[in-house]
């Protein structure tokens, strides 16, 4: 067993872990954070997605104990005070999601986009959500999701911050 | 699914990690990134004894140039390769495979360390490697090594670290003033492996009407049990006509030279079968995608 500590969504976790405990079931079976899903074996369907340190990471794909010391953001975390994070408004106001399954994932990638290009195309949209895939939507109302909560994180002065 | 049981040890220096390997034995392993190493772990086709983490040790960190050089060290993430001033003016044929490494997430947790000691042949980078010369600079408890690229991939998966030995970094030698580059990769879906890809550096002489290829360097991607350092073509291509600028080498114009030196590019290679390419078609590709990456980087 491994002690760690690990700061979730602003609040910091010590924990006792096995070495092969992965970060998904830490946040999930531990901490209680199921807005977390796990979608696959293979590091593929970015359901799992996290930020870690500030950027995104698939949380199935990182050891409980290589996350010691880190700061975790989960989609937990994402709304204030005001109630929803932008991009979950848009995400909602933008019919960006049927079954729901791929949306934490999405979301996180989304604001994790906007770090580096708080304005972005189409395009750009489409080559920072590749690790993440949803069978349900047909993805077209995921991008204008993505540049509408890019839109009002901008109006909102909220991007860039990096 | 749920990864085997295994120790884990995260050493603080190079020295105690090199110490934590020799004394786990055979059935250790080097953790990094963990990108290719946890789904391995996953799906239970991997049971190490031990694992020891080396992402966080301060000598496999660091990008910088030294003499004809740039050294990058082994857990230097695909994100921070992007990144680097250094790394995008010293070898910028580096960036442009990493690029279309995985998404951005993996490529946040990823390192270029690990790609190479992965040594999976649909890899973007070992073809890189091997057309670069990069030396691979390897450390045990006895010491440093330094490996040539074209000596460290020997067979699928497997390269020349032995059990005990680190990867702590790669020199990617400058090449002179006057080269273009361009990686050209083939695959199916967003996010995918390579089906075949080919990386390329040209060296482009004369002007206007007359441009010629000087030398290249070409290395393929997944078209046998480790990268491919297309020789062939090199030899082939040098002097060859390229299409003046805006001219798009259309057949039968200037540009044919650089065709005929790719139609070589499958030459001695074992390409593999599987459900997304017969060897066949990666033979086809190959020549294809290696006529294209060759006037994208003289372009
Ligand atoms: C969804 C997905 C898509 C991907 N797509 C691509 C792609 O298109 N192209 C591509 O090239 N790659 C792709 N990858 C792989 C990715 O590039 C990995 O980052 C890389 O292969 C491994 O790097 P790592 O640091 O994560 O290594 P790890 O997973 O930590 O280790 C991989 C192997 O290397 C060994 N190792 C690692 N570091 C060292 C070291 N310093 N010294 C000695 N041994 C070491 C480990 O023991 C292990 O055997 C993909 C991965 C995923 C999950
Ligand atoms: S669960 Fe699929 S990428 Fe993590
Ligand atoms: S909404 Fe169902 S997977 Fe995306």
């Amino acid at each position: 067993m491994a002690r760690i500590t690990v700061t979730v969504d602003g609040v910091a976790y010590q924990e006792e872990v096995e070495p092969r405990l992965l970060l998904v079931h830490l946040l999930r079976d531990r901490i209680g954070k199921t807005g977390t899903p796990i979608g696959c074996d293979t590091g593929n369907c970015g359901a799992c997605t996290i930020m870690l340190d500030g950027r995104s990471a698939k949380s199935c794909s990182v050891l409980a104990v290589q996350a010691d010391g880190a700061e975790v953001l989960t989609v937990e975390g994402l709304a204030g005070p005001d109630g929803w994070h932008p991009m979950q408004r848009a995400f909602h106001e933008e019919h960006a999601l049927q079954c729901g399954y791929c949306t934490p994932g999405m979301i996180m990638a989304a604001i994790d986009l906007l770090k580096d290009d708080p304005d972005p195309s189409e395009d750009a949209v489409r080559a920072g959500l590749e690790g993440n895939l949803c069978r349900c939507t047909g993805y077209s109302n995921i991008v204008r999701a993505v540049r509408g909560g890019a839109r009002a994180m901008r109006d909102a002065g909220a991007v860039g911050d990096r | 699914m749920i990864p085997p049981a295994f120790d884990y040890v995260r050493p603080s220096s190079l020295p105690e990690a090199l110490a934590a390997l020799a004394e786990a034995g055979e059935d250790a392993k080097v953790l990094c990134g963990g990108q290719s190493l946890l789904p391995l772990l996953r799906l239970r086709l991997a049971y190490p004894s031990v694992l020891v983490d080396v992402g966080r040790l301060p000598e496999l960190h660091g990008v910088r140039e030294e003499g004809g050089h740039v050294r990058i060290g082994a857990a230097t993430t695909h994100d921070e390769v992007l990144r680097s001033p250094v790394v995008r003016a010293g070898c910028p044929l580096l960036p442009l495979a990493t690029a279309t490494v995985a998404d951005p997430a993996v490529r946040h947790r990823g390192t270029l360390g690990g790609s190479l000691a992965h040594a999976d042949p649909a890899g973007d980078l070992p073809a890189v490697a091997v057309a670069l010369d990069m030396e691979f600079v390897v450390a045990s408890a006895a010491g440093e090594r330094a490996v040539p690229a074209g000596e460290f991939f020997v067979d699928y998966l497997e390269t020349a670290l032995r059990p005990a030995e680190i990867l702590v970094a790669v020199r990617v030698p400058r090449l002179g003033d006057g080269w273009g580059f361009h990686y050209e990769k083939f695959h199916l879906t967003a996010q995918a492996w390579a089906v075949v890809g080919v990386a390329a550096a040209v060296r482009p002489g004369g002007a206007g009407g007359d441009r010629r290829v000087e030398e290249a360097r070409v290395g393929l991607t997944n078209m046998g049990p480790t990268p491919v350092r297309a020789g062939g073509v090199e030899r082939a291509v040098r002097g060859a006509p390229l299409p003046g600028a805006g001219a798009g080498g259309s057949p039968g114009g200037a540009g044919d030279g650089v065709r005929d030196a790719a139609a070589l590019a499958d030459e001695g290679t074992s390409p593999p079968g599987d459900l997304h390419a017969t060897p066949e078609y990666r033979r086809h590709l190959a020549r294809v995608l290696t006529r294209r990456a060759l006037l994208a980087a003289a372009a």
